[in-house]
């Protein structure tokens, strides 16, 4: 029986182009450019100047500090810049130059193609590997995984719930990872469930990735305690709350992370991150991008070396189109609009879509007419509607009310707002108003 | 019939006397005490309640007056000097006079200077803007045109130039409230020492970029060149992180800074015309004054 949760949700057209399309090496460019901050927290400190050798798989920046992440080279050659260079969104970010030349890994890399089925490490070493190694969550969020897995004192998981969901529209990375390296997921699956101690697995797979869903319960007899759940597509049911109430039925309070009601969370690129960092000692230096879009000559999944340009994607995948109009760093209903082409591919990119001027243009705005079609829609059931008028009228005292901070920002608003308001804009606005405003009020006591 | 009636207002007074003896007992018990001088304060205030003076209104700020001991620290920009010591009058205490400020917009990356190199359609609002990417221009640091600075002003003193898609302020209106100095997100505004007859040099940009990146992105961005740091006898000009930036209160308006800067990117304003020596140099002028 196919599972989903019950309160809002939306159904954007699928478009999922790519599903089904193998993955694909792309070559090592010829220059990539690796963010210090690639995941949630703070900017891991680098390590190497310019002139440095490196070769693929070599630390060149480590995480300090509670959450942070390692970063490692993804290629061979030498350090040409150390320098701020602008990321997707226009500002400035500390981040690594390296031109690259022949392709020699570290030695303790395990590059052969075998599939590694016995867990040799023991547990602290796995925890110590995937921190070493620069995991982090590869569904967008790239939250450091050693710091998820290190739990509050007191706190303990009975449950590992794996997201399989992929609902965002067109973005099929996921999916292809499920198609190619099933066993390879389960694996990474158990290495987790014996490092935390977890009896139980389900692995929530949306509908729409019927094959997918087949091939993991082809290998999952093998691996005890992990089960495969299809669900009823519906977006966001990606969110790690929203897959936990589609799977358990359980709700996470408000404020609260999973951990509270004894589950814990990941994603299934994640998972193959983890397999490769632990079985095959390989740090996170590539990653499966989908790049795609309805003008395309040939959208496809790529795997694509971290720091590899956009432009470079843009090129293998047939050139930009004419067309396009707006290019966007993620799905289409949480992805970033890209300001140049000269950005890196990161940790957290799942995909790269490339929109015409008729699908990415903004309709005019109208008026409110108060037919709380948001308020339906809404997931976390809080009223987008009332928000952005308490933004618009600067009234910051009555957003805790309104629990804006409750708001994952999953766009399903915007979505359906018939008078095409830009709702989201506003509450992500009303969040760091509110923000500054506890803020002025802390200093002034 | 009429002994009810008497019996009613017998009743009725009986019960107002008592209610007033028990009211004016119990206002006697819990009185608050106002220092009248607040009153006498906030009447010597402008109400604008603009908040300016980093109070929520002029009612508390004058009610922070009567508590502090001395008026340093206490000023209200709207009233200036004239209205401060108005108040140092009533409460019998010094007044800290202050140079009067008028906000500055330190942008002059208008449509032609700075050519625009991607489309934002969300919606018209620099906050937001700001939040989601660095501007439709190739500068990260300037203006976006939306006027949340213009939204913020309660004297109508700054308003957006549809030509140039900068905002303009005027001088006259001004109060150096700060509203929109905490408006923009980039932090273009700023507040300036006001001269005599407006009069203002200022290096009207804050493109901390390397030189050439900054020059590529819009024609009147500070370079960091350092000329006008030489050219200064005043020491009013230091040049940190590849910009410029003038100290009005050292700033003698000699003007030499002007001419020297490649890029035209310090700016005169209101100051009276040159004594020209070559054509070029009055042209420039003009020039800057247009785009202003």
């Amino acid at each position: 029986m196919l599972k989903t949760f019950r309160k809002g949700g939306i159904h954007p057209e699928e478009n999922k182009i790519t599903a089904g399309k193998p993955i694909v090496d792309l070559p090592v460019p010829p220059v990539v450019i690796l963010p210090t901050l690639q995941h949630i927290g703070t900017p891991a400190t680098v390590l190497v100047k310019k002139g440095d050798k490196v070769k693929t798989g070599q630390m060149i920046a480590a995480g300090e500090g509670f959450i942070a992440a390692n970063v490692h080279s993804s290629v061979t050659g030498t350090v040409t810049r150390v320098d701020k260079f602008t990321d997707a969104s226009g500002y400035k970010r500390m981040a690594i130059e390296i031109g690259t030349g022949a392709d020699e890994w570290m030695d303790d890399i395990d590059t052969g193609p075998g599939l590694v089925r016995e867990i040799s490490i023991s547990i602290p070493e796995i925890m110590v590997r995937i921190w070493d190694k620069g995991i982090v969550g590869m569904g967008g969020a790239t939250f450091p995984t050693h710091v998820k897995m290190a739990f509050p004192r007191g706190k303990k998981a009975s449950i590992l719930i794996i997201n399989g969901a992929e609902c965002e529209p067109y973005i099929t990375a996921d999916h292809s990872l499920m198609l190619e390296k099933g066993e390879e997921i389960l694996i990474g699956i158990r290495i987790i469930m014996d490092a935390l101690g977890v009896e139980k697995a389900i692995v929530g797979v949306e509908n729409n990735k019927y094959d997918g869903i087949e091939n993991l319960r082809k290998f999952s007899d093998k691996y005890p305690g992990i089960s495969i759940q299809g669900l009823k597509v519906k977006y966001p049911q990606g969110s790690e709350k929203h897959l936990i109430k589609s799977l358990l039925g359980r709700e996470v309070p408000s404020g609260g992370l999973p951990i509270d009601i004894g589950t814990v969370i990941f994603n299934i690129g994640t998972m193959y991150a983890v397999y490769e960092a632990v079985q095959k000692n390989k740090p996170l230096i590539s990653r499966i991008v989908t790049v795609t879009g309805k003008s395309l000559k040939y959208p496809s999944n790529f795997r694509v070396r971290i720091g590899t340009p956009v432009s470079e994607l843009i090129k293998a995948a047939g050139g930009l189109p004419e067309n396009a109009n707006k290019i966007i760093a993620g799905g289409p209903m949480m992805g970033k609009a890209l300001n140049t082409l000269e950005v890196p591919v990161t940790k957290g990119m799942s995909g790269l879509l490339v929109l015409d001027d008729v699908e990415s243009g903004r309709k005019p705005v109208q008026n409110c007419i108060r037919c709380s079609r948001c308020v339906s829609v809404c997931p976390m059931g809080i009223e987008p509607y009332l928000i952005m008028a308490m933004v618009e009228k600067e009234k910051c005292e009555f957003l805790d009310d309104c629990h804006i901070n409750d708001c994952m920002e999953c766009g399903s608003c915007s979505y359906i707002c018939p008078a095409n308001r830009p709702l989201l804009d506003y509450i992500r606005l009303g969040k760091t108003k509110l923000k500054k405003r506890k803020q002025a009020l802390k200093e002034a006591e | 019939m009429s002994s009810v009636i008497i019996y009613t207002i017998v009743s009725l007074s009986a019960t107002g006397a008592v209610s007033a003896v028990i009211l004016y007992l119990v206002a006697q018990r819990f009185k608050v005490f106002e220092d009248p001088r607040i009153d006498l304060v906030e009447d010597a205030l402008p109400a604008a309640n603009c908040g300016g003076c980093g109070y929520t209104g002029c009612r508390n700020f004058a009610e922070a007056c009567v508590k502090s001991d001395n008026l340093s620290g206490l000023f209200c920009p709207v009233g200036g000097n004239e209205t401060m010591s108005k108040v140092a009058a009533i409460l019998g205490m010094e007044a800290v006079s202050q140079d009067a400020q008028v906000a500055v917009v330190r942008c002059s990356g208008s449509y032609n200077k700075r050519p625009r190199i991607n489309i934002y359609d969300g919606p018209p609002s620099c906050a937001i803007q700001s939040g989601i990417y660095s501007g439709d221009t190739g500068c990260a640091y300037g203006c976006l045109g939306h006027g949340d600075c213009v939204k913020a002003c309660e004297f109508d003193a700054i308003h957006m130039d549809r030509t140039t898609g900068l905002p303009v302020v005027t001088d006259e209106k001004c109060t150096a409230c700060n509203a929109c100095v905490i408006a923009c997100p980039k932090n273009i505004i700023e507040l300036r020492k006001k001269n005599k007859k407006d009069r203002k040099i200022f290096v009207s940009c804050i493109n901390e970029e390397k030189g050439a990146i900054a020059k590529k992105s819009c024609e009147v961005a500070c370079i960091g060149c350092g000329k006008c740091v030489k050219v200064c006898k005043f020491d009013a000009i230091t040049l940190e992180n590849y910009l410029a930036y003038i100290d009005a209160v050292k700033c003698t308006l000699c003007r030499k800074c002007v001419t020297e800067c490649p890029t035209n990117s310090i700016l005169e304003i209101n100051m009276p015309p040159r004594k020209s020596q070559d054509g070029t140099d009055s042209l420039v002028n003009a020039e800057i004054v247009e785009n202003v």
